[in-house]
């Protein structure tokens, strides 16, 4: 039976969360598409569907039949690796989650929070190596600002995630979710949550950090010379990362995928839709975010990393572990 | 592009036709760029009181590899003309090219040495929007029109383009090899 756990349930749960994820990524796009058009009180897709719901089917259909095309001056084999190489690691980061009480995410390792910011650091390889194979200014112009915003902003989050570690007593993400906390370390965790946000918009590349792609100078970015399908894959890893860190966000401010006060605690069916519909409101948060705040400029988002949210990340983290000592 | 060959058209690849076909028509995305007056409405297009997102075009891609779309919004100069030129090179199969405004059509008042009359001079035009500038809807209506164009499309049509280009002459095939150096120089 060991065979069993070892790799037949793995596999299946992996089949299910791609899948699942897929899926996720799809209805994304519509669903920011949809809610972008209401904030600017437009309607948004509607033709392709009930409501545009068939809209993702659309633009998959279209991307997968679309010429592809490899320009000629490009280093072919990293140029084809890189939407690959960014991909991968958004769905890797799933290994550790906890989905439901009692069914551990694929592997319950004890350095779950290891895990994460290790194939975050990863991540930035695939848009670092796209800007660098495409052999075009503008493509390494935009990868050169996202890995050094990525690089800034993880310093940051790190020490974030190091005071939430202080808090939660053990690296293992399980165990997090199922150990109480006290009021006071709630009320703390949230007082952070804002500035923790902050970092995974620059993380994730997202509006208004979207710098590494912004249209008015870097034409696209380091993905200026993807189209068709490997354009859709760089497309997907975004989107993926975005889902992938509202996941995280959920599990580690708000309870994951148990419900506030411990109500029905022992209803495991339950655990995947409680995260999922806190993944959705969380994920509303991005894309409010970027109907209403514009870009800042590169210089601005720099020293706010260095010299503000470092600084403040490092006190915070002090202080956390002076409430520890005192507290708990 | 096997089995269609062997069989009749319209057995095996009609139902895949119209689903691509269907695909692209509700995901035409256009080329982010503006060329004169015309571009102003063609952003308002796409603002809350016309809404091109409607049809799922308003994602508006700044790079060529990835739009479908060109809407050519205003007079072609001849300094720009090789810009345009380029740009609906750099775009990748299937693309649709719109003629907005008289003068992107057939040159408009600016009949002088500066101006292109019309870009179908350069590049291969679907739909001509007459106007001066043409209203948003008048560029709705042409993105209707270029649906119900997308909607006739077939794959023989690109088999037929891959024929053509593969009978060329040796020396055809070498003179076009040396312009696509060229262009790429």
């Amino acid at each position: 039976m060991d065979w069993l756990n070892l790799v037949v349930f793995p596999v299946l749960r992996s089949v299910v969360l791609i899948v699942v994820l897929l899926t996720g990524f799809a209805y994304l796009t519509w669903y920011e598409r949809k809610l972008l058009a209401r904030f600017h009180a437009r309607y948004g897709p509607n033709r392709a569907g009930t409501f545009g719901l068939l809209q993702p089917v659309a633009d998959a259909v279209k991307a997968v039949f679309k010429e592809e095309v490899i320009p000629r001056h490009v280093d072919r084999w990293v140029y084809l690796l890189a939407p690959m190489l960014a991909l991968v690691p958004a769905l890797v980061i799933w290994a550790v989650i906890p989905v439901a009480k009692g069914v551990p995410a694929i592997a319950d390792v004890n350095i779950g929070f290891l895990w994460i910011l290790a194939i975050a650091g990863v991540e930035s390889y695939g848009v670092i190596l796209a800007g660098w194979s495409s052999n075009n200014n503008y493509s390494l112009l935009g990868a050169l600002r996202s890995s050094a915003q990525m690089i800034s902003y993880e310093l940051p989050l790190g020490m974030f995630l190091v005071s939430i570690l202080l808090l939660a007593g053990g690296f293992s993400l399980v165990s997090l979710v199922e150990t109480p906390r006290a009021w006071w370390e709630w009320v703390w965790l949230w007082a952070m949550f804002p500035l923790f946000f902050i970092c995974i918009l620059a993380e994730t590349n997202r509006s208004p950090f979207d710098l590494p792609e912004t249209e008015n100078e870097l034409v696209a970015g380091f993905q200026t010379e993807y189209g068709g399908i490997k354009f859709a894959l760089f497309f997907m890893a975004e989107y993926i990362n975005m889902i992938t860190t509202s996941t995280i966000m959920a599990t580690l401010f708000f309870g994951g995928y148990r419900l506030p006060f411990g109500l029905l605690s022992d209803v495991v069916w339950l655990g995947p839709f409680v995260l999922a519909a806190k993944v959705i409101l969380l994920l509303f948060l991005f894309i409010w975010v970027r109907a209403s705040i514009g870009r800042p400029r590169y210089d601005q988002l720099m020293h706010f990393a260095w010299k503000f949210l470092l600084p403040v990340s490092i006190g915070y983290m002090i202080v956390t572990a002076l409430l520890v000592v005192f507290f708990k | 592009m096997g089995l269609e060959d062997k069989l009749p058209e319209g057995i095996i690849t009609t139902q895949l036709e119209s689903l691509v076909n269907w695909s692209r028509q509700n995901s035409t995305w256009p080329l982010l760029f503006g060329l004169a007056c015309c571009a102003i409405e063609m952003i308002a297009t796409g603002s809350a009181r016309h809404d091109i997102s409607r049809y799922g075009s308003e994602l508006f891609r700044a790079s060529p590899r990835q739009a479908d779309l060109m809407i050519v919004s205003g007079r072609v100069s001849n300094k720009m003309a090789p810009v345009v030129k380029r740009l609906y090179d750099q775009m990748s199969e299937p693309k649709w090219v719109i003629a907005m405004g008289i003068c992107a059509s057939a040159g408009g008042p600016f009949n002088n040495y500066a101006i292109i009359q019309g870009v179908d001079k350069l590049i291969p035009v679907d739909v001509y929007v007459p106007g001066c500038p043409p209203r948003p809807e008048a560029l709705l209506y042409a993105l209707d029109k270029l649906r119900e164009k997308q909607g006739r499309e077939t794959f023989a049509k690109y088999r037929r383009n891959e024929l053509a280009e593969a009978m060329l002459s040796p020396q055809d095939m070498d003179s076009l090899e040396a312009l696509r150096a060229k262009q790429f120089a």
